[in-house]
């Protein structure tokens, strides 16, 4: 019994061996492990590196859209890999620079740090819904990015606001700060338009620049109305 | 055992499919009815309102269908045990359950950014050319009494008046030096604004509802937004020019003409005389108040008034202490001087 099992197993062995292994189809194919990856993986990989290396490759980028932004030549970069840190940055130091007001040290409801950071934040964030529901195919996070990038002229503005108020306030100073914050309130909206205006359907452009027209005007006043406590 | 609540589920699947569809038409049906009047004289795309509206209205009762057939599942068997009393209660429970899922949906999408977009995107479906020709518009009262007027169901212009609004109000508070002193001047300006298109629009709905006035919320909201126009114009000149007689002919015009408007839309819109009078005397009053209100809390010349009002009684108490103790630290100098004004 035992041997017609085994002879009926080999049977099938045999068999299997015939199914498995034909002859006039050879195996063909070519094995091998792909050596490569592992270098690629090197080159991605992002954990062994100094963090000094990281945060100065985030900086270049965050300062590339910035020269993206001051030469606004309708290039996707700034939309293409997006990022809020630049964002946060303009907004940070522009609300820091507008601290400290005269108007801040007797409560005369100047802008406060937190006033100006809303502003920028919410205000952005109302452009943007209101470009998404004039029909704009612009990503959310794209559109803020575009629109805090775009302070960079106005926080230059606000720069060398402070710089004219060391000298003095008067008819002069005021007029040099005139000119210095419409021209980058002119800028800023000129660069977010040629940014924004891509996205949207030709036909409804003037919609969607007038609220970001709007959001660069308020904060331009803003800094031109500051002034320094004496 | 295992298969019998399946097959239950199954042919009950089957016995409520029928159901199903047939309040789903009944649903659409009415809903489709309810758009058409309301967007009946609509003077914007209606027929796009319409589509995108029955789109997601059947997107929602797809849902819910889904839903009531998965829920019911589990209510199925108990309901069999307890008979005709069983089956009220299930009854009761379904409605129970019908309403918690209404509610579940709407918290949901409540929260689903972009549902909401698609949902308020016909509303915004607007030209440049629209936005001006109704700019213009608001300004214009049309004397049709007889015959409801068009009102366009549009949400763009009025949204984006409400804005410009904000920033003319910041610029008057920040000339005038208004003190706010608990909050700041942007959330006062949007708080201002915001409520008082939201508020009086809703109020104005409310009465019209009561008086039975044929508009919808969307229409009102639309209506007053644009009045508001006539706001922006008076205020963004005289918190510039400081003339009082030049606002109150402003006051008079612009907002006189945008109330007139609004007031006209209404009259043509409502029945009766008192109906009319109630209506459109609350709307008038609260339309040109505000405007007032807006010139008169924010401004540079009335802070001014104040002060020279204050002055007279403010001026000896404030000169008194300044000079005492010059008085009284050295009074051989003051009798010098009484010498000296002597001579």
């Amino acid at each position: 019994m035992a041997a017609a099992a085994a002879e009926e197993a080999s049977r099938q062995l045999a068999g299997l061996s015939d199914v498995s292994i034909s002859e006039d189809i050879p195996v063909e194919g070519d094995i091998s492990v792909p050596v490569g990856s592992s270098k690629a993986d090197d080159e991605f990989s992002t954990l062994d590196e100094p963090v000094k290396e990281t945060i100065l490759r985030d900086l270049r980028a965050v300062g590339k859209k910035f020269i993206h932004v001051l030469y606004p030549k309708r290039s996707s970069a700034l939309l293409r890999d997006w990022d809020l840190w630049g964002p946060l940055l303009l907004c940070v130091t522009l609300a820091l620079l507008l601290q400290g007001g005269a108007a801040d040290s007797d409560d005369q409801g100047g802008p406060q740090f937190a006033e100006v950071f809303v502003i920028i934040w919410f205000g952005s964030i109302i452009i943007t819904l209101n470009s998404k529901l004039l029909g704009g195919n612009i990503s959310f996070f794209q559109s803020l990015c575009v629109l805090g990038y775009c302070i960079l002229p106005l926080t230059v503005a606000m720069v060398v606001c402070r710089i004219v108020l060391m000298g003095g306030s008067g008819t002069v100073s005021f007029a040099v700060r005139l000119v210095v914050v419409t021209a980058s309130f002119g800028w800023s909206t000129f660069a977010s338009t040629a940014f924004l205006a891509d996205s949207q359907p030709p036909n409804r452009k003037a919609l969607v620049v007038y609220p970001v027209f709007l959001f660069y005007f308020v904060i331009g006043w803003i800094i031109l109305t500051f002034s320094t406590s004496k | 055992l295992r298969v019998e609540p399946k097959m239950s589920a199954g042919s009950r699947n089957t016995n409520t499919e029928p159901w199903g569809g047939f309040e789903d038409n009944i649903v659409q049906a009415g809903g489709a009815a309810v758009i058409d009047m309301e967007n009946m004289d609509d003077t914007s795309g209606s027929s796009f309102e319409d589509m995108g509206e029955i789109h997601q209205r059947m997107k929602e009762e797809e849902e819910v269908a889904a839903e009531a057939a998965a829920t019911e599942d589990d209510g199925a068997e108990d309901g069999e045990f307890l008979g005709m009393k069983g089956l009220k209660g299930q009854l009761g429970r379904q409605v129970a359950d019908e309403v918690w899922q209404a509610g579940k949906r709407q918290a949901s999408k409540a929260f689903n950014l972009y549902a909401n977009i698609d949902i308020l995107r016909p509303y915004f479906d607007v030209e440049p050319v629209q936005v001006r020709s109704r700019l213009i518009e608001s300004m214009i009262p049309v004397r049709m009494i007889n015959f409801p007027q068009k009102v366009a169901g549009e949400l763009y212009g009025p949204l984006m008046l409400v804005f410009t609004l904000v920033a003319i109000l910041l610029h008057g508070m920040k000339t005038s030096g208004t003190v706010i002193r608990e909050g700041t001047l942007m959330g006062t300006a949007i708080g201002t604004c915001f409520g008082y298109w939201l508020g009086v629009s809703s109020f104005i709905y409310f009465l019209a509802y009561l008086v039975n006035a044929q508009i919808t919320m969307l229409q009102m909201m639309s209506l007053l937004g644009y009045g508001l126009f006539g706001h922006c114009v008076v205020l963004l000149v005289t918190y510039n020019i400081h003339f009082h007689f030049l606002f109150y002919i402003l006051w008079l015009l612009l907002g006189g003409l945008s109330t007139l408007r609004m007031v006209a839309v209404l009259l043509s819109r409502t029945v009766g005389q008192t109906p009319r009078l109630l209506l459109c005397g609350t709307l008038a009053l609260l339309h040109m108040l505000f405007l007032l209100y807006l010139h008169f809390t924010y401004h540079k010349i009335v802070e001014g008034l104040l002060d020279t009002l204050e002055g007279p009684n403010m001026a000896p108490i404030q000169r008194v202490p300044r000079d005492v103790p010059e008085v009284i630290l050295n009074a051989t100098a003051r009798s010098l001087g009484a010498m000296l004004r002597s001579h």
